[in-house]
This record gives structure tokens, sequence and C-alpha cells, in this order.
């Protein structure tokens, strides 16, 4: 164990090795919050359109889902890097223009976002038919519209209702970040690996991953258990835990 | 953008299918293994001895908190490591990734399974351990032969939708450049320069798979649905 390792000078490179690190963990964390609005974004149409009366939104969304949580990660990084810039000459001639970061960006943002989104629009779904049809119900039967029943009725009760399964999306969101290094982003993964292969110090650069990824997942834990006392509804969610 | 060539999946067919066959022996290890480890772990999580509970419960959450890469990676360096104290053999054994690998996942996924376990146990009523040590069971054989049997037939199904994300998770293994399915169409994909195909294959034949199997558990769940 040589903790000296971390202030280190990088090689052939602009400050020490914590300072990689830190630099690596600013990459996870806006990966993950960019990816996060996409996904809550599409997640919550998908979701809500599977819970309307329509056969067609709802074989669409049910399709949308299904696609999303049946091919393995690393594949749809793959598929988004390689193969739809391949197949698409439009998105071929937009990628070139970038320069290589902003690509491997933008292609996680998307990736992680669609993939999450499908679990959200499963939760979100989940959410909104644990309610009582009686909601629904009374929202058409004050004059609101269906959007509106949707906006001032079902959405707020089932937003609360779901906020602890969204708690370990965002969690698996952060951690899945790091399959982001398959497509070579500098995230925190992949700063600890090249930490590791450059100064052969394996064990400490592990050790602080792990340590920052466990210091990420208690605090993104206590951030939503706050958000959730927060809107929790008195007399019908407990508050807190 | 040049011509798509989807000849390449045939002529490498026999290798994509080596791969695929590590990746489904793999992922069955990984299951059994799994949940033997995950309800040894859930019991010692549900004990009411407080030092074993509480050293479960920081494996579980430890192993809840990483991902997956950053344990493969882990294992794959401290596996060759801890043998070496174990046995006192002066070098670290070359055991390769494609064999840690059977230990990485054993040990993640204990984590994960152990969590649907516990839930499992904790669904079966009270008045039924209850009775068990009532009519003089011990704690093992109350467990083996009352609560386990009942807790798993509860949660198999969600056992078995694990056992298919860890299924999709077994590709990650193909970072250690290990020629598991994925591993071998990047092998592929980059010698015969035929990426765009490759990939695409692979993704079709992960979702064909992954999708008639999570059908098939839909099924199931509603055929040992017990009727209460």
């Amino acid at each position: 164990m040589n903790l000296g390792i971390f202030i280190e000078q990088v090689p052939d490179g602009d400050g020490a090795w914590w300072e990689m690190l830190a630099s690596g963990l600013g990459w996870t964390l806006g990966t993950a919050f960019f990816a996060w609005i996409m996904a809550f974004t599409l997640g919550s149409i998908v979701g809500v359109a599977r819970t309307t009366d329509k056969p067609s939104l709802v074989r669409a969304g049910n399709a949308y889902v299904e696609l999303f949580r049946n091919i393995p990660l690393i594949v749809q990084f793959f598929v988004w890097y390689f193969v739809v810039p391949g197949l698409v000459p439009a998105v071929k001639a937009w990628v070139v223009s970038l320069d290589p970061t902003e690509h491997q960006f933008v292609t996680s943002i998307v990736c992680l976002g669609l993939f999450t989104s499908a679990r959200i629009a499963e939760q979100v779904r989940a959410g909104i038919q644990s309610l009582s049809h009686g909601q629904r119900d009374a929202g058409y039967a004050i004059g609101l519209t269906r959007p509106q029943t949707y906006r001032h009725v079902l959405l707020p009760m089932a937003y609360r209702i779901i906020i602890p399964p969204l708690t370990s999306e965002v969690m698996n969101l952060i951690k899945n970040t790091a399959v982001a290094y398959s497509i070579g982003l500098v995230e925190l993964f992949f700063r600890t690996r090249e930490m590791a292969e450059m100064t052969f110090r394996y064990f400490e650069a592990f050790a602080a991953a792990t340590l920052i990824y466990m210091v990420i997942a208690m605090s993104a834990n206590r951030v939503m258990a706050l958000i959730e006392r927060r809107v929790a509804v008195p007399g019908y969610i407990a508050g807190g835990k | 953008m040049g011509e798509l060539d989807f000849d390449v999946i045939g002529r490498s067919l026999p290798y994509l299918l080596k791969g695929l066959q590590y990746t489904v022996q793999l992922t069955l290890v990984a299951a059994l293994g799994g949940t033997v480890f995950g309800t040894l772990l859930a019991l010692a999580r549900l004990s009411s001895f407080k030092p074993v509970a509480l050293v479960a419960a920081g494996y579980v959450n430890l192993m809840r908190s990483l991902p997956l890469l950053l344990v493969i990676f882990w294992f794959y360096f401290l596996v060759p490591v801890l043998i070496q104290q174990v046995t006192g053999s002066e070098r670290p054994p070359q055991i390769g990734a494609e064999r840690s690998a059977y230990i990485t996942f054993i040990m993640f996924e204990a984590a994960y399974f152990c969590e649907i376990m516990r839930a499992g146990i904790q669904s079966i009523s009270r008045g039924q351990i209850g009775a068990a040590y009532a009519v003089g069971l011990t704690y093992w054989q109350s467990m083996k032969l009352i609560i386990l049997p009942q807790a798993f037939r509860n949660m198999l199904p969600v056992l078995l939708t694990q056992s298919i994300i860890l299924f999709q998770d077994v590709s990650l293994v193909s970072l250690l450049n290990v020629t598991d399915f994925v591993g071998a169409a990047v092998k592929i994909a980059q010698r015969d320069s035929r990426i765009v195909e490759m990939y695409l294959f692979v993704a079709i034949v992960y979702f064909v798979l992954c999708y008639t199997l999570s059908l098939m558990v839909k099924r199931l769940q509603h055929r040992i649905a017990i009727v209460r």
C-alpha cells in the first residue's frame, strides 16, 4: 500500500493521479446526469403511453421496453457507437465532425439514456397501475381532460410511489456509466484502469475507485431519501423510512 | 459506408457458437453458485446473531454499490494473489480471465440472489417457523424442509429473471479479452473489418434469446402461482 502514488505526476500528462481520477469522476457524474434527464423524460412518456386505453400505444410502449431490456448494455454501446453511424450516412457525417471525446460523451448519454428510460417506463407504468381506478374516474368526473388527469391526479401520486425503485435506477445508471469504458469514454473506471496499468499500483487504484463508487452510492441513497421525505403524502405513504 | 456483407456470420459461425457456449456455461454456473451462496448469505443476513448478520449485510451492500466491471477487474487480479496466499506457492498461479470469471460472477451474483432469497424467506409467515420448532425440528431442519422450499418456489420467477440479466451481464467479460459470445464477435469484427454486421447480429441474437426466455418465465409465473 503506497498512498503517495496519488500525488505522483502522471507521465506525459498534466496533474497528479488523484486529479486524473477526479476528472474521471466528473465525466461519470456528467454522463449520468444528462442520461438521467433523458431517461426520466422518455421513460415517463413511454410509461404513460403503456397505461392509456389505446392498444397501439400500449403495444408500441411494450415493444420499446422489451427492445432495450433484452440486449446487453455493452452491445447497445457498440450498436450506438459503431452500427448506427455505419448504417446512417447522416449520423456518420455528423459524428465525423465531432472530436472523439464529444462523440464518446454523446454516444454514452444517448445509450445510457435509452437503456435507463426502458426501466423507468416500467416503473412509471407500475406506479400508475398501482393507483385505484377511482382516481382516474374522479379526475374525469370533475371535468379534467385525459392529459389533465395524468398531470394533476395520476402522475403526482405515481411518482411518489415509485421513488424507492427510482433510487435504485439512479444508482444503476451511475454504475452503468462504467460500461462506457468499452467505447473509450474517459470516465472514472477508464482512469482507474489507466492508473493501474501505468503505475502497476493495481491495489491502490482499484481501492480508490471502490471507495469513490461506495460514496456515490451512499450519497445518491441519501439524496433520494431526502426527496422521498419532502414529497411524502401524509396518510398515504409513510414518510421517510 | 461500404457494402454490407453478412456472409461473415456464416463463415465464423463455429467460432461464435463456441463463444456462446462459454457464455451459457458461465451463466449456468454463476446462477447455480449464486443461488447457493446467495441463500446462505440470506440466512446469515436474517440471523439473530448480530455479527454474522452485519458481515453479510456489509458484503451484500458493498457488492451492490460497485459497478460489475470494477468487480470483474478486482477479481481478475486478486484471485491469483488469494490462491497464492492459500496454497503458499511462490508465484501467483496463472488462472486466466476465463476461469477467474467463474469466481467473480458467483461472488457478485450471490449478493443479488441473496436479496431475492431474503425477500422470499421473509414472505413466509412467522407461524410456519414456529410450527416447525414446535414439532421439534432444529433450525437447519426447519429451513431445509419447511422454509426454503417455499421461499424458493415463490421466488423462482424472480430468480430466473435475475438469471436472464446475468446472461446479459456476462458479456462484460469480453473487456478482459475473454472469448465469450460478444468477445468472439469483437475478434471477428476486427479481423474481417465487419464491425457493423457483427454487432448487429450479436444484438439480434441476444434480443431473440432473452425475449424468448423472458416470455417463458412469464408463462411459468402464471403456471406456478399459488392460489391463496
